[in-house]
């Protein structure tokens, strides 16, 4: 059993929880995740830590709630507990030093490049974060985020909070060098987003649903610019013995949760991961309606 | 009065009760009820008590056969148990997965000639073994603690046996398991109707009887490494039996539509993870109507037979090789044809059709005839020109074998192994590694449950010697 010491509601979806989980906390790098099961009936699901306190024997998790099992955690409170969490597991980030890193985040992903932005600044790079969603409600961890980026763009589709247009949108006007030599003639005390501005992108992170890291990725392919995505195929054992999460990089098999999460954006055949990730939909509903009904019913 | 041979010799080999074909097929209840105490009687009267005992020759683990025979026979079950339990730790589970068609039974005496049966060793060690957990207290003893302690890596029965093992001699063992559940492949791969869960449960509830902690969720070469188990942890040896999980697919066109499982995968969902009760157990599985399985081996009668019981109308494994070849157990070949798996032999899969809607629709074969014998014996199959043909089918389970997983070897660089990735050992069980043993199927491939006991048990007696030698971590 593992002990949820704190709670937090980050948005009306996105929760994050610090749990007790000593040995996990110890070798935990930025980029690693954990496998969770929340109880005897529970599903096995991966989740990126946050952040870890090695000395505490803490991580933490941010959670959005999507389905069954998301939604029953986000339940959760301190003093809860969760049955396994299992890990550190993946690769660690690979750290690049760069003059301009960006990280584009949208939905769970979001929560995914969030530990990777101290890191990356830590190692010396200027880091702006890249978060949307469909509506205001939808940008998660902006907060968060303008704590441990030098930039933070916010985007909404509809316009009705920050930038107006996707994540993609925003990120073809930052590698756009036309628009860094506009803005770098703008005085940088002007301007909050010149020193992100004036710097050309040489690496980009990304994490969110597929589509969305596809476009990024085609974006950057022409520009040249090394991207970096996180992979979220379904997973089981998370240890390489089911081969289920695989995905094809450069036409070949790899398995996810140990060849990765990470790979190298312009490499990944994302269609694939797309159509891989539809193969319980008729399950998740049902799960999903059997669970509203049973709250149905005890309230 | 005992009986001669003569009369011995006229009593058949009794029939293992099973429950019906199509009964069975359609849950996951064990499929073998077992003996009763007078069919177990029966049948050790089948034992000619022989001088030079052949059988015994071909149990791994060298079980005194006939001394366990003669006291079922003799009604004494308390004492057959005693000496089964004396060179196996699991006989439960070995008298139910053991091949002993290949093994003790082979040898048997009474195999020979045209119609020759060998005695059931198999059924009966299931018999006392289940006797056993309900009438005897077999918690074993277990010397003053020594001081010494042990990591095992892996809770499959290599490192149970092992385990249990060194507790006895007064170690202090920890095993760390990967997953949430101890018991390896007898827990996440093997089914309930064939192994049920509740006999691994009991072995592991000894063990932790004995003092054996068993840690799940850590995964060495992750969590830990094996020199921070050493240097850091404080323990004085480590024994490896993390297994060959490490799926092998075909390398076909179409393996990644959706509907294409690894058997691995599959068996974990429904085994490990208990989809086959879902919605109840969240974890969800694809329930095919035409189910193909592509092997030969156990691991594909398991999957085959798990399709079937998941509501498949039909369910096919589809072997390159003929019957002859099929590595499977016999009793799980002739239980699949019971319950009315179809044959599909001599075919191999050249690609996975799909649809639109990237499914998995059919299975693409070719016809196969058996060629010149190829290094391991077998004949080798080859394709025959132009008999392509498919199998209509929406699941596609691959159950072609496993590898070593490297995990935990590429993060133990001075650990030596072998070209296919298997971890090297000489007689004792030794690695390159001062400290460090390893057995069961890293260390042999895929191997078998007795096998990978036989690994453990002697690991245990190596790390003993091992041990004894020197000052425990904590004095040093
Ligand atoms: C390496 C990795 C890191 C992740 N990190 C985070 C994180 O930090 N925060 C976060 O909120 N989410 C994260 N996710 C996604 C998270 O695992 C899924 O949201 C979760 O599994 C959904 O389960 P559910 O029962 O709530 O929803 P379901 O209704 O079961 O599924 C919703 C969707 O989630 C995906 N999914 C379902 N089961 C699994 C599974 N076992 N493994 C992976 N994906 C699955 C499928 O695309 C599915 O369509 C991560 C995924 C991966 C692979
Ligand atoms: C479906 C199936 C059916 C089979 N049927 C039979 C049969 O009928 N008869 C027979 O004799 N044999 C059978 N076998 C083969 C037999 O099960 C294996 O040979 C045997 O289980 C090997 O034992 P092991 O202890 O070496 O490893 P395993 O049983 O594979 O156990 C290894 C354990 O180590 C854990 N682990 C892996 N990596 C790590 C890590 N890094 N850190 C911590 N833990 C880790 C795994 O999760 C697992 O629990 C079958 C195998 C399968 C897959
Ligand atoms: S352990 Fe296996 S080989 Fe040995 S006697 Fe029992 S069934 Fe036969
Ligand atoms: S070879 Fe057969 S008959 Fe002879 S002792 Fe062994 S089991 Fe009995
Ligand atoms: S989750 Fe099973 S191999 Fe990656």
């Amino acid at each position: 059993m593992f002990r949820i010491l704190d709670a937090r509601q980050l948005a009306s979806d996105v929760k994050c929880f610090r749990i007790d989980a000593p040995l996990v906390a110890r070798h935990r790098q930025p980029g690693q995740f954990v496998i969770i099961r929340l109880s005897e009936t529970g599903e096995r699901i991966p989740l990126t830590m946050a952040n870890a306190d090695r000395a505490a024997g803490t991580i933490e998790l941010i959670v959005k709630a999507i389905g069954k099992t998301t939604r029953e955690l986000c339940k959760k409170n301190a003093g809860d507990t969760i049955s396994d969490v299992m890990g550190p597991l993946g690769n660690p980030t690979e750290i690049i030093k760069a003059a301009h890193a960006v990280l584009v985040g949208g939905g769970v992903g979001t929560a995914v490049i969030y530990p990777l932005a101290q890191t990356l600044r830590d190692g010396g790079s200027f880091v702006s974060a890249i978060t949307g969603g469909r509506t205001r409600e939808l940008v998660v961890l902006e907060a968060e985020l303008r704590n441990v980026c030098d930039v933070v763009y916010a985007c909404t589709d509809d316009g009705s909070y920050g930038f107006r247009g996707t994540v993609a949108d925003k990120l073809r006007e930052l590698i756009d060098p036309a628009r860094r030599r506009r803005e770098s003639s703008i005085a940088p005390e002007r301007h909050a987003n010149a020193g992100a501005a004036c710097r050309p992108v040489e690496v980009v992170y990304c994490a969110g649903p597929v589509p969305m890291m596809k476009a990024i990725a085609e974006l950057t392919r022409p520009a040249g610019i090394k991207t970096i995505v996180s992979l979220n195929p379904i997973m089981v054992d998370g240890t390489g013995m089911c081969g289920g999460c695989r995905v094809t990089i450069d036409g070949q098999a790899k398995f996810a949760c140990v060849d990765g999460p990470e790979f190298d954006g312009h490499a990944v055949n994302f269609a694939e991961l797309a159509d891989r990730l539809t193969a319980y939909r008729v399950q998740e509903k049902l799960a999903l309606d059997r669970m509203e009904h049973e709250c149905d019913m005890a309230t | 009065m005992p009986l001669t041979a003569r009369e011995r010799m006229a009593i058949a080999r009794q029939k293992m009760p099973e429950r019906a074909p199509d009964v069975r097929n359609r849950d996951f209840h064990e499929v073998n009820l077992g003996y009763h105490q007078s069919l177990a009687a029966l049948e050790a009267d089948r034992c000619l008590q022989c001088k030079d005992s052949k059988c015994v020759g071909g149990c791994p683990v060298g079980i005194d056969i006939p001394g366990f025979l003669e006291r079922v026979s003799a009604g004494d079950l308390k004492g057959a148990a005693e000496l089964l339990l004396a060179a196996n730790a699991l006989p439960g589970i070995t008298g139910r997965v053991c091949p002993q068609e290949e093994q003790c039974e082979q040898l048997c005496i009474r195999a020979k000639g045209k119609n020759g049966q060998p005695v059931a060793i198999g059924h009966l060690e299931r018999f006392v073994a289940d006797w056993a957990r309900e009438n005897l207290d077999i918690r074993q003893l277990v010397a003053p603690p020594t001081g010494y302690r042990v990591a095992v890596v892996g809770s499959g029965p290599a490192g149970l046996t092992c385990s249990g093992e060194l507790a006895r001699k007064g170690h202090d063992v920890t095993v760390f398991e990967a997953l949430h559940q101890p018991g390896g492949v007898l827990t996440y791969g093997i089914p309930e109707f064939r192994l049920p869960n509740h006999i691994i449960d009991a072995e592991v509830d000894r063990l932790r009887q004995m003092g054996v902690k068993i840690v799940c969720n850590v995964v060495i070469g992750r969590t830990f490494t094996i020199d921070e188990l050493l240097k850091e942890e404080g323990y004085d040896a480590v024994f490896v039996a993390n297994g060959a999980g490490l799926p092998v697919f075909m390398n076909i066109p179409g393996e990644n539509l959706k509907g294409v499982y690894s058997a691995n995968e599959y068996l974990t969902r429904s085994n490990l993870m208990r989809a086959y009760e879902f919605p109840r157990f969240d974890t969800p599985i694809i329930r095919g109507e035409r189910v193909a399985v592509v092997g030969g081996g156990n691991v594909a009668m398991d999957s085959v037979r798990t399709a079937k019981r998941l509501g498949a109308k039909e369910a096919t494994l589809v072997y390159r090789r003929s019957r002859a070849e099929m590595p499977a157990r016999v009793e799980e070949v002739h239980h699949a044809e019971d319950e009315g798996i179809v044959f599909e032999l001599l075919c191999n899969p050249i690609r996975v059709l799909g649809s639109e809607d990237g499914w998995v629709r059919g299975l693409q074969c070719v016809r196969m005839e058996l060629g010149e014998p190829d290094d391991s014996g077998r004949r080798r199959p080859v394709p025959i020109r132009g008999s392509e043909f498919v199998i209509d089918s929406d699941l596609v389970i691959m159950a072609i074998g496993t590898r070593a997983n490297p995990l935990l070897t590429s993060t133990t660089p001075d650990l030596k192994l072998n070209k296919w990735g298997y971890i090297e050992v000489d007689e004792a069980g030794a690695t390159s590694k001062p400290g460090v043993y390893a057995g069961g199927d890293i260390a042999r491939g895929s191997a078998t449950v007795i096998l990978a006991m036989g690994d453990g048990k002697r690991a245990a007696a190596s790390i003993d010697q091992y041990l004894r030698g020197r000052p425990p971590t904590s004095q040093r």
